[in-house]
């Protein structure tokens, strides 16, 4: 189940399941992710794509195998799955409120040389307003701040869980800017609901329904077809020259799992 | 006017005594959601490390003092990093067994105190200048007072200075905030677990032997009367706030301080009615994180 068959895997997942308070949110996930390029994982809400990313770093409990560039990593905790060359810029930001912009980054710094002039370049704004606490920066700020962290290491692959959520569309631009930038160099998994996003950025696409996997291959073709994005996301297919952005607000949670992602 | 003084200062040294314990619950919950009912065991085994070295000296001059500080610090913190290593480690997120774990250490302590040295009070000489008064504004303060304050202040700004410039301080704020996160940085937050327990218990420690030298006895149960106070002020405090810890410690112990004195007595139930005040009208305490 690949969604590029002609690029060697970097992040295999296979037959992972995750629980959250008892209640599966992921069931039996199967899915490759290419070494280069990036790949979305999509879905209505609450069908697990958040679960699945946390579940792939090991943040919320689960089983099954996840390989990344062909080295087994399901029994590493955390901190060491992220040390073998994950990045992962979290749903919401999480960025650390009462520290300021520049301890947030320092924080984040896991390489001997980490790449601050790549950040500086990347994200001018932030080297303006290293001082200032994280929580007092506004949305789209703080997701820079999100997205500096996983890109000042050297990385193998980016998990990126909806960068552009409740981001105005001048920011949502910069932001996808940003991603595409980044993936000139690294593979990133992108959990995205804002379909002109994904359809600017992405050239595979694994879509999750009710914690599993219900369709794999190229993002574009998946988007061209009416009928399959709107059984599968809830929202009309948009064809090339239709890109207003989509965003999934009409998608009705119908899943069984219902877990809150 | 010279009561008035004389309550605020004692309020005071008694307030110093809170947040070295406080201090440590504090951060420890805030990190770790641990309630370490153990950390008055931290304080006890301080305070008869303390009079260990003083007995052993045979001395009661500031060298001796200063020294049974030290040693009472140091054997709080190996008694709270142990507790953190061995016990602790592996029941993190598991907070029934935790709390059951240092509920259960927290007697068992006592138990062997008393085994050891005996469950009567023990009376602790200091330095003389501590049985000494000295007068501000017409009131007779007892110096062993301002030994605490300052002693607090002092453990105050170090753990500010450390919070703020050190990388461990650092995750160690951010971990308070949200410790996943942490973790999601590639950072094995278990290190600053254990950090923060041995500071902790390195506070309490010293708590211990300055608190000896406040009620001038060292008994098994010491730890204990003091930590149900700790825990009302790390609750006023805000959990995980080492400011509000230092805030609410004072409030607590001044507040209970004058009430024992124009209220009849009524010091702790006036303490617990504040702190059902706080949980009434303001849960996350008074510099905690909301939730």
């Amino acid at each position: 189940m690949t969604a590029a068959a002609d690029a060697r895997p970097i992040l295999r997942i296979e037959g992972l399941n995750a629980h959250i308070a008892g209640q599966q949110v992921v069931e039996d996930v199967t899915f490759t992710v290419p070494a280069t390029g990036i790949t979305a994982l999509l879905g209505r809400n609450g069908v697990g794509k958040t679960s699945t990313i946390k579940a792939i770093i090991g943040l919320i409990d689960r089983t099954g195998t996840v390989e990344l560039g062909g080295v087994r990593i399901e029994k590493e905790p955390t901190f060491k799955i992220i040390r073998s060359g994950v990045g992962y810029v979290p749903e919401d930001r999480e960025v650390f409120s009462k520290l300021t912009v520049a301890e947030n980054l320092r924080l984040a710094e896991r390489d001997d040389a980490p790449r601050r002039q790549l950040v500086e370049e990347l994200f001018p704004d932030l080297l303006a307003r290293s001082a200032q606490m994280a929580g007092t920066l506004s949305g789209g700020q703080q997701q820079m701040v999100s997205l500096a962290r996983a890109l000042l290491n050297t990385n193998k692959i980016l998990l990126v869980d909806e960068p552009t959520k409740g981001l105005a569309p001048k920011i949502v631009a910069e932001v996808a800017e940003t991603l595409a930038e980044a993936a000139k160099t690294v593979p990133i998994l992108l959990v995205e609901q804002n379909l002109h996003v994904v359809r600017q950025l992405a050239e595979g696409a694994v879509v999750l329904s009710g914690g599993r996997v219900v369709h794999t291959g190229s993002a574009l073709k998946f988007l061209d077809d009416a009928e399959l994005t709107q059984r599968l996301l809830g929202v009309s297919a948009e064809g090339p020259a239709g890109d207003s952005p989509a965003r999934d607000n009409t998608a009705r949670e119908t899943s069984g799992k219902g877990a809150a992602l | 006017m010279s009561t008035v003084v004389l309550l605020l200062f004692t309020g005071l040294g008694l307030g110093a005594l809170y947040f070295l314990v406080a201090a440590g619950l504090s951060l420890i919950y805030g990190l770790m959601g641990v309630l370490n009912f153990a950390h008055g065991a931290f304080l006890t085994l301080g305070a008869f490390a303390g009079w260990e070295v003083a007995r052993r000296a045979g001395s009661d001059d500031w060298w001796t003092f200063l020294l049974s500080l030290l040693v009472g610090a140091a054997a709080g913190a190996a008694f709270a990093a142990f507790t953190e290593f061995v016990l602790i480690r592996r029941l993190y997120q598991r907070h029934i067994e935790q709390l059951l774990i240092t509920l259960g250490l927290s007697l068992a302590a006592v138990a062997l105190f008393d085994g050891i040295w005996g469950t009567d009070p023990v009376f602790i000489q200091g330095p003389a200048w501590f049985k000494d008064t000295t007068e501000i504004l017409g009131a007779r303060v007892p110096n062993d007072r301002f030994v605490c304050i300052i002693a607090a202040v002092l453990v105050l700004l170090a753990m500010v200075f450390f919070l703020k410039n050190t990388r461990y301080g650092m995750i160690i704020r951010a971990g308070v905030e949200n410790r996943s996160m942490v973790t999601a940085l590639g950072i094995d937050v278990r290190k600053a677990f254990t950090l923060v327990f041995t500071i902790g218990g390195a506070a309490a420690g010293l708590g211990g032997v300055l608190a000896s030298h406040y009620f001038g006895y060292v008994s098994p149960m010491l730890g204990g009367s003091l930590l149900i106070f700790a825990f009302i002020v790390t609750v006023i405090g805000g959990l995980g706030s080492l400011t509000g810890a230092a805030i609410a410690a004072v409030a607590v112990a001044v507040l209970q301080q004058f009430a024992n004195f124009y209220l009849g007595g009524t010091g702790d139930f006036v303490v617990v009615l504040a702190l059902a005040l706080v949980l009434l009208f303001r849960p996350s305490g008074l510099l905690g994180r909301t939730s």
